[in-house]
């Protein structure tokens, strides 16, 4: 059903038809998809919960959630331009300055949505 | 009035008598030990927290809805994805591999392997998470997206204590990222490119703000520049989001070989 260019213009033309179409496929798909994301998901706190954590092991898990911020933010950051690394400095600053999440992250979208108008 | 429901940890050693003479044990991780809730105001609080957050994710569903009608999905299947898989980047990347016919391994594997971060993320939230219940531990799990991980792992340092954060805030990601997939498979290619918006930087802007408040002294410097290195080299040499999960754990394997001397 799915992809055929037939059934796209059925869609287009009855949309309730195509629009509410389900291909058994395509749906036992999805959800060995969802299936293996639930396993990716708790998989990791499962393990830790089970295994006896040593302090040496727990030295390595306590700076996980920095090193993934990190780990997270540096190719991004290194893939953009000057306008992401403005927008990231004003991010910063405004946090810095006012703690407040809400306020730094609308100040830092705007900033990028500027300086790409500029740059 | 706070809903109390489950402060209880399945680990009988934490259960409320044990709990004083347990803390000290602990040195590491002292100032963590707050007791953690799951109740209402916990899951409220993470709901509005995100919203604004979720509705920047919309703008993601909106493109990966396009993406899925024009590799052929229909409304009810794209649908269906959105929300029983619930992982944006993946979901971007399967229809992007999504042809005829369905490559059904690649799919499913790829799916696992861009989502593998996650367990490194949920395992880093285990020092509060892990004082809940199996049911909301893994419930809570299922709903964590890289936005609400990051607010979340912000609200339990900050000693608030709310174990229902992470299901709240995932529940508005969860609504906005389904409805908007359903916006975007209607419509189709008439919406616009939502990266004129600067939506494309709402998760590098959620992860700057993390990353000012996970500073933590000199002893940050090393597994960080670490993480850096690691993913921004992994980043160019391999595919996917390999580099996120191996700069995480090379860092943690710097800190389990740095322990003690």
């Amino acid at each position: 059903m799915t992809g055929s260019g037939t059934v796209d213009l059925l869609a287009l033309e009855t949309p309730f038809d195509g629009a509410l179409s389900l291909d058994p496929l395509v749906v036992a798909v999805i959800l060995a998809m969802a299936v293996v994301t639930v396993v990716a998901k708790t998989g990791g706190i499962w393990l830790v919960r089970r295994v006896d954590v040593s302090d040496r092991v727990q030295a390595g898990l306590d700076v996980l959630p920095g090193a993934i911020v990190v780990a997270i933010l540096g190719p991004e950051l290194a893939a953009g331009g000057p306008a992401e690394w403005g927008g990231a400095a004003v991010v910063l600053v405004v946090m810095w300055r006012t703690e407040s999440i809400l306020l730094a992250l609308c100040s830092g979208v705007a900033a990028v949505v500027a300086f790409r108008a500029v740059v | 009035m706070e809903h109390q429901l489950s402060g209880e940890s399945s680990r009988e050693s934490d259960v409320t008598d044990g709990e004083r003479s347990e803390e000290s044990a602990e040195p590491t991780r002292g100032s963590e030990r707050e007791p953690v809730t799951f109740g209402l105001s916990g899951l409220r609080a993470g709901f509005l927290t995100c919203v604004p957050i979720a509705l920047g994710v919309g703008g993601y569903g909106v493109a990966f809805g396009v993406l899925a009608s024009q590799v052929g999905l229909s409304v009810a299947e794209a649908t269906l994805m959105s929300a029983t898989v619930f992982a944006g980047a993946a979901q971007i990347i399967a229809v992007e591999l999504w042809t005829e016919p369905i490559p059904i391994a690649a799919l499913v594997v790829t799916t696992f392997a861009v989502n593998l971060r996650y367990s490194l993320m949920g395992a880093a939230l285990e020092p509060w998470l892990g004082r809940l219940s199996p049911t909301k531990i893994y419930s809570s799990l299922c709903l964590m997206a890289d936005e609400n991980w990051a607010l979340t792992m912000r609200d339990f340092r900050a000693g608030n204590g709310r174990g229902a954060f992470l299901l709240g805030s995932g529940i508005a990601l969860w609504l906005f990222w389904v409805a908007s997939t359903i916006l975007g498979t209607v419509a189709g290619g008439s919406v616009g490119d939502p990266n004129r918006y600067g939506v494309d930087f709402i998760l590098v802007a959620v992860f700057v703000a993390l990353v000012a408040e996970l500073w933590d002294g000199r002893s940050t410097l090393a597994p960080w520049v670490v993480a850096l290195a690691t993913s921004v080299v992994a980043a160019e040499l391999l595919s996917g989001q390999w580099y996120i999960l191996l700069g995480g754990l090379t860092a943690a394997l710097l800190e389990v070989i740095r322990h003690d001397g």
